[in-house]
C-alpha cells in the first residue's frame, strides 16, 4: 500500500454546486484512505449547519446550462437560455432552478449533498468550522452538526502546512 | 475465482460506486474477491486509481451490455 496522504480543503461557498466539491473530494479521499480535513469559512460554513438547505442561482453562474430533467432524450438536449431579466425578477426563480438541479442530480445517480456529508462524517473526515464566520453570521455551536471543531486561520494554515494536497474551494 | 461478495452500483454515478465499494471491501477478510457491477464508465480509471491507492489488487474486469465488472481481491 501507498503511504498515507493528506488532503487539506477550504470549502468557502455554500451553495449546491460548489457544496459537491468538498464533498465529493472529502469521501473519495477518504475511500482512498487519505487523512482529509476541510475548513469550512464564509459562505462553505453553512455546509455544516443541521439544516442543510444549498441552493443554486443562475444569476451567480452565466455558464449554467439550462435543462430540464424529465422528457424524452432530445427534450432534455435542449438549452433553454434565460434573460436575466427573468433569472433576476421571476419570483422564486433560484427555488425552481434548484430544484431543477436536484432531479437532474438524482436522474443520473449522483448522491445528494447530505448523503455525501453523512459519508464524510462516518468515514472519520476531520471538519473544522471557522470560529469567526460563526460569530459574524450569527450562528451558535447548536446550529451545526455534532462532531465538529472550531477554529480559526492557524489552525487551517497549520493543517495545510503538514498536507500534501491544499485545495481552496 | 472465488467470489465472497457482490456489490451492485449499477446506475450510481461518480463517486459513488468507489464509495461503495471502499465500505464493501472493508468488510472482507485479505484474499477474498469482492465483485462489483457498475454502469458509470468513469468508473474504470477510477476504479484503477483507486485500487493502487488502497492496494487492492484488481484481478479481472470486463465490459459489455454498459456494465463494468470488477474483481477486487482484499490485499
Amino acid at each position: 500500500m501507498a503511504t498515507q496522504k493528506k488532503l487539506m480543503m477550504i470549502a468557502s461557498r455554500g451553495s449546491l454546486d460548489w457544496a459537491y466539491p468538498p464533498f465529493i473530494l472529502g469521501s473519495t479521499a477518504a475511500a482512498l484512505d487519505m487523512e482529509v480535513s476541510i475548513f469550512f469559512t464564509f459562505y462553505g460554513l453553512t455546509l455544516l449547519l443541521k439544516d442543510l438547505k444549498p441552493k443554486v442561482t443562475p444569476s451567480g453562474n452565466p455558464a449554467m446550462p439550462m435543462k430540464m430533467p424529465f422528457g424524452p432524450k432530445w427534450f432534455q438536449g435542449l438549452n433553454w437560455p434565460m434573460p436575466n431579466m427573468i433569472i433576476n425578477n421571476v419570483p422564486f426563480f433560484d427555488s425552481f432552478v434548484t430544484a431543477m438541479m436536484k432531479k437532474t442530480f438524482k436522474n443520473k445517480g449522483v448522491a445528494s449533498i447530505p448523503e455525501l456529508r453523512d459519508i464524510c462524517v462516518e468515514a472519520g473526515v476531520k471538519m473544522i468550522a471557522c470560529q469567526m464566520t460563526m460569530d459574524v453570521f450569527g450562528f451558535s455551536k447548536h446550529d451545526f452538526i455534532d462532531g465538529i471543531e472550531f477554529a480559526g486561520a492557524a489552525t487551517a494554515l497549520e493543517i495545510g502546512s503538514e498536507s500534501d494536497m491544499q485545495f481552496f474551494l | 475465482m472465488n467470489v465472497k461478495e457482490e456489490l451492485d452500483c449499477r446506475g450510481m454515478n461518480c463517486p459513488l460506486p468507489i464509495l461503495k465499494t471502499k465500505k464493501a471491501i472493508d468488510h472482507l477478510a485479505q484474499g477474498e474477491v469482492l465483485k462489483v457491477t457498475a454502469t458509470d464508465p468513469g468508473s474504470c480509471n477510477d476504479m484503477d486509481a483507486w485500487s493502487r491507492r488502497t492496494g487492492n489488487p484488481i484481478v479481472d474486469k470486463n465490459e459489455g451490455n454498459g456494465e463494468y465488472v470488477f474483481f477486487i481481491k482484499k490485499g
